[in-house]
C-alpha cells in the first residue's frame, strides 16, 4: 500500500527558510477574488468568519436584551407590545444559545486547535466550510424571519402544545424548528472535524497526555455536540412534522405526549449549556497558564473533570421539569446528580485558584477576565446547586431567579472566558495587540455592569416576578429592581461597544503582536502572527507538555512533507507517532453550492412535504460534484 | 525560531486503511452521532410504548414478511460486502468493481422492499403516535439505506473511470465500513417495529 514518493517531488526537506514559506504559502494560500474567497477551505479563514459571524450574532442578540430591559424598566411601559416582546425573548434565547454561544465556541476551536496540535489545516475542510456556510444561512434565515413578523414567538425551547399548529397556526414556530436543523447540521460537523483533528492530526510525540487543556476541552465538547445535537434534531424533526403533515407525536388526543417534548429537548438543552461551559473552562486554562507564569496545577485533575463533567452532563436534564409531576424517586435521583456534577466543577477551579496561588500572576486584561469569570461562575453554581433541589426549585421555578442563575452561569461560565480569549488570541489572528487601557475600561464596565444587571434579579425572582412577563403592575413593588437592573444592562452593553473600538482601533493602530508576545507555551505560537496560510514551515515534534518553555530558542521539526501539494502529518491515536502523509483537500465552490442546496431544500420543507422530493436531487448533485475527484494530483494518487 | 530536523517522514505512505486513515475516523464518528440518533429514536418509541394504555394505537402491528426478508438480506449483504472490502485491500479492481455493482444492487431492492414495508404497516404517519413514531424510525433508517446506495452506486461509477486509483480503496472500505452501520442499525429496529408491538 505504500506509495513511495516520486523521486522528483519537490519535498520541504531540500527547501529552506524564506525559499519553503514562500512555496508553501503558494500551495496552501486561498485563491484571490470574490470566487476565491468563497472556495476557501482554509481552517482559519472559516474560523475567522465564523468568530465575526458569530459576534454579530451576539450584537443582534445583544440588541435585543436591550429591548427587553427598555420595556421592563417601569412598570406598565408600553415600548414593546406583548406579541412583539414574545418574539423578542424567543429571539434573543435562540439567538444566543444556537447562533452566539455553541457557534462562537466551535470557530475558536476551528481557528485554534489545527495551530495547538501543530498541523497544517483542519480535517475535512471542505466539511468546516459547509458548515460554516449553513450556519450563515440559518442565522439569516431566522433573523429575516424575524423582521418580516415572522419570528418564533414560542421561547426559546418551543414548548408544546404552544408550538403545536393548533396554538401556534402561523409559520413562527416552523422557523425556530428549522433554525435548528442548520445550526446543528453545522455544529455536528464541526464536531466530527475536531474529534479526527484531534485524534488523527497531531503533531508527532504530542501524546494524550501533552494536548494542551484548551484543546482536551474543546474533543470533549466536541462529543458532547455529537451525542446531545441528535436529540434536538429528532424533536425539531418531530414537531415540524405534527405543524406540517400531521403526525401525532404531541397530540394527547392521539396517543402523543407534550411531555415527551420537555424530555427530547432536555436531554440536548442540559449538555448545551456545558457545550457552552467547557470550551470556557479550556480558555481559562490556556490563559491563566500563560498569565500565572506556570502550567496549571493538576493537569490530569482537570482533563478528568472535564471528562467526568461530560458524562455527568447528560443525566441531569430531569430538573428542568421538576414541576411537571415527576415520580418522587425521578426527582430525587436527578437533585442528586445535579449536585453531583458540582464537584467536578469545583475541582477544576481549586486547581485555577491553586495555580493563580503558586504561579507570578500577571494582571492583564485577559487574566481580569478570567478572576471575573472565576467570581461569577462560583455564584452562578451555588445558586444551581440551590436549583438542583426540588423544593426550592418548586418556589422559584419560572422566575426570575432561575433567569439571574443562568445567565450567571452562561455569561460568567462562557462570555467571561470568551472575551478574555479575544484579547488573548487577537495577536495572534490580527497580529496586532488590543489596547491594555481599553481592555481594562472594557473589564471593570462589563463586571460592574453584569453584576448590577442580573443580581437584582435572584431578588426580583425571590419576591415572585414571573419570566417571560411583557410588563408588570407598579402596585407589585418591582419597580426599583428593574430599573436599577436595566441601568446595568446598558453599561454592560456599553461594555461591549468599548471591546469593539478596540478590535477596530487596534486593527489599524494596534503595536505589532510579534509571534509569541504573552511568551506563551502552546504550539499556536511558535508561528507567525497571523499564522501564513500552512501554518508551519515545517511540522512541529513535541516532546513536553508546554514545548515552548521547555525551549523557546528551536523548535524540533519532521522534513519530508511535500512542498507541491497539500500534505497532512497523520499520527497515531495515542502515542503520535507518524502514520501517514495524507492529501489535504483544495479549495472548492461545492460547499457552498451543497449548502444552498440544503437551505433550498430546510426551508421549502416548511412550506409543502413535496421539497422533500425536489428538494432533494439537487443536493444529491452537488454532494456529488463535492466528492467527485477533481482530477489534481492530489486525487489521483 | 531556529529549526532543527530531528525526524524524517519522506518515506511514509500517502494513504492507508481502517484506523490510521482519516476518513475511517471520520465515518466513525458519523456513526456515533446517527447511532445516537437511532438511540433517541428508539427511546421515544419506548416512551410513547409506555405512557399508551394500548399498543399499537388503533392499528395492527405491521404485516412481518417485508420487515422479515429485509433483515435476511441484510444479513447475508454481509457476505459480499466483506468480499468488496478483502478486494479493496488487495487492490483488485476488478473483483472491487463486482462487488460494488452486486452491492448497489443490493441495496436497490433493500429500497424496493423497503416501499413495501411503508405500505405493510398497517398504520398512517398521521393516525396516531404509534403510526407517527414507527413512519419517523423507518423514514430515518430509509435515507441511511438510500445515502449508502447513492454512495454506493458513486463509488462503484467512479471505479470504472480513469479516477480508479489506489486511494479510492481506501474509500470503497470506509463504504463498507458504513454500510455495516446500517446493517447493525436494523436490526434493532427490525425488532422494535416488527415484534415489540406484538408482546
Amino acid at each position: 500500500m505504500s506509495m513511495a514518493a516520486e523521486p522528483n517531488e519537490l519535498r520541504d526537506d531540500v527547501l529552506n527558510g524564506l525559499q519553503l514559506s514562500m512555496q508553501l504559502e503558494r500551495v496552501w494560500r486561498t485563491p484571490s477574488g470574490l470566487v476565491g474567497a468563497l472556495m476557501s477551505v482554509d481552517h482559519k479563514v472559516v474560523g475567522r468568519r465564523y468568530i465575526l459571524t458569530a459576534f454579530a450574532f451576539l450584537l443582534l442578540g445583544g440588541i435585543l436584551a436591550i429591548l427587553m430591559r427598555v420595556q421592563l424598566a417601569g412598570p406598565e411601559k408600553t415600548f414593546l407590545s406583548a406579541d412583539k416582546y414574545n418574539q423578542v425573548f424567543t429571539m434573543h434565547g435562540s439567538t444566543m444559545m444556537f447562533l452566539f454561544a455553541v457557534p462562537v465556541m466551535e470557530a475558536f476551536a476551528v481557528y485554534l486547535v489545527p495551530l495547538m496540535v501543530g498541523t497544517r489545516n483542519i480535517a475535512f475542510p471542505r466539511l468546516n466550510a459547509f458548515s460554516y456556510w449553513m450556519f450563515l444561512f440559518g442565522g439569516c434565515f431566522l433573523w429575516i424571519s424575524f423582521l418580516f413578523n415572522v419570528g418564533p414567538d414560542v421561547g426559546w425551547f418551543s414548548y408544546v402544545p404552544l408550538s403545536s399548529l393548533q396554538f401556534t397556526p402561523t409559520k413562527r414556530a416552523d422557523v425556530w424548528a428549522q433554525m435548528i436543523t442548520f445550526t446543528e447540521v453545522a455544529a455536528l460537523a464541526v464536531a466530527v472535524e475536531i474529534v479526527v483533528t484531534v485524534f488523527k492530526l497531531r503533531a508527532p510525540g504530542m501524546t494524550l497526555d501533552r494536548i494542551p487543556l484548551f484543546v482536551w476541552a474543546m474533543l470533549v465538547t466536541a462529543f458532547l455536540v455529537m451525542f446531545a445535537m441528535p436529540s434536538i434534531m429528532v424533536a425539531s424533526t418531530s414537531l415540524i412534522l405534527d405543524r406540517l403533515v400531521n403526525t401525532r407525536f404531541y397530540d394527547s388526543s392521539s396517543g402523543g405526549h407534550p411531555l415527551l417534548w420537555q424530555h427530547l429537548f432536555w436531554f440536548f438543552g442540559h449538555p448545551e449549556v456545558y457545550i457552552i461551559f467547557i470550551p470556557g473552562t479550556g480558555m481559562v486554562s490556556a490563559i491563566l497558564a500563560t498569565f500565572a507564569r506556570r502550567p496549571v496545577i493538576g493537569y490530569p485533575v482537570v482533563i478528568l473533570s472535564l471528562i467526568a463533567t461530560g458524562f455527568l452532563s447528560f443525566g441531569l436534564w430531569v430538573h428542568h421539569m421538576f414541576v411537571t409531576g415527576l415520580p418522587q424517586l425521578g426527582a430525587a435521583l436527578f437533585t442528586a446528580s445535579s449536585m453531583l456534577i458540582a464537584v467536578p466543577s469545583g475541582l477544576q477551579i481549586f486547581c485555577w485558584l491553586a495555580t493563580l496561588w503558586d504561579g507570578r500572576p500577571v494582571y492583564r486584561t485577559p487574566l481580569l477576565f478570567v478572576i471575573g469569570f472565576i467570581v461569577i461562575f462560583v455564584l452562578g453554581g451555588l445558586s444551581g446547586v440551590m436549583v438542583a433541589s426540588v423544593p426550592i426549585d418548586t418556589q422559584v421555578h419560572d422566575t426570575y431567579f432561575v433567569v439571574a442563575h443562568f445567565h450567571y452561569v452562561l455569561i460568567g461560565g462562557a462570555v467571561f472566558p470568551l472575551v478574555g480569549a479575544v484579547y488573548y488570541w487577537f495577536p495572534k489572528i490580527a497580529g496586532r495587540m488590543l489596547s491594555e487601557r481599553l481592555g481594562r475600561w472594557n473589564f471593570w464596565l462589563a463586571f460592574i455592569g453584569f453584576n448590577v444587571a442580573f443580581f437584582p434579579m435572584h431578588i426580583l425572582g425571590l419576591i415572585g416576578m414571573p419570566r417571560r412577563v411583557y410588563t408588570y403592575t407598579a402596585d407589585m413593588d418591582w419597580a426599583h429592581l428593574n430599573l436599577v437592573s436595566s441601568g446595568g444592562a446598558l453599561v454592560f452593553a456599553f461594555s461591549f461597544a468599548v471591546l469593539l473600538a478596540n478590535v477596530i482601533y487596534s486593527l489599524r493602530k494596534g503595536a505589532l503582536a510579534g509571534d509569541n508576545p504573552w511568551n506563551a507555551s502552546t504550539l499556536e505560537w511558535a508561528t507567525s502572527s497571523p499564522p501564513p496560510p500552512q501554518n508551519f514551515d515545517r511540522i512541529p515534534v513535541v516532546k513536553h507538555r508546554d514545548p515552548l518553555w521547555a525551549d523557546s530558542e528551536s523548535l524540533s521539526v519532521v522534513a519530508g512533507l511535500s512542498a507541491e501539494r497539500r500534505e497532512v502529518l497523520l499520527t497515531s491515536l495515542a502515542e503520535a507517532e507518524p502514520q501517514i502523509r495524507e492529501a489535504s483537500p483544495e479549495p472548492s465552490i461545492w460547499p457552498l453550492l451543497t449548502a444552498i442546496a440544503t437551505t433550498i431544500f430546510f426551508i421549502g420543507s416548511i412550506f409543502t412535504p413535496w421539497a422533500v422530493l425536489w428538494g432533494t436531487p439537487p443536493m444529491a448533485v452537488t454532494l456529488i460534484g463535492w466528492f467527485w475527484p477533481s482530477g489534481s494530483k492530489e486525487d489521483e494518487e | 525560531m531556529r529549526q532543527t530536523i530531528v525526524h524524517d517522514v519522506s518515506d511514509l505512505p500517502t494513504y492507508g486503511y481502517g484506523p490510521r486513515s482519516g476518513p475511517w475516523w471520520g465515518a466513525m464518528g458519523f456513526m456515533a452521532l446517527e447511532g445516537m440518533g437511532f438511540a433517541v429514536a428508539i427511546g421515544a418509541y419506548l416512551y410513547l410504548y409506555a405512557v399508551n394504555p394500548s399498543w399499537p394505537i388503533g392499528a395492527s402491528p405491521p404485516d412481518l414478511w417485508p420487515g422479515t426478508v429485509e433483515t435476511v438480506i441484510y444479513v447475508l449483504s454481509i457476505i459480499p460486502n466483506e468480499f468488496t472490502n478483502r478486494a479493496a485491500h488487495r487492490q483488485d479492481l476488478a473483483k472491487v468493481r463486482i462487488g460494488l455493482i452486486v452491492m448497489a444492487l443490493i441495496g436497490i431492492a433493500l429500497l424496493v422492499l423497503r416501499g413495501f414495508e411503508f405500505a405493510h404497516l398497517n398504520t398512517r404517519w398521521d393516525n396516531s403516535a404509534y403510526g407517527s413514531i414507527v413512519w419517523l424510525i423507518l423514514g430515518l433508517h430509509t435515507t441511511h439505506l438510500a445515502t449508502d446506495v447513492g454512495d454506493t452506486v458513486v463509488l462503484a461509477v467512479l471505479m470504472f473511470t480513469r479516477h480508479a486509483k489506489p486511494r479510492r480503496f481506501s474509500d470503497v472500505t470506509d463504504n463498507v465500513f458504513y454500510w455495516n452501520f446500517v446493517v447493525l442499525a436494523w436490526l434493532p429496529l427490525y425488532v422494535l417495529l416488527d415484534w415489540v408491538p406484538r408482546l
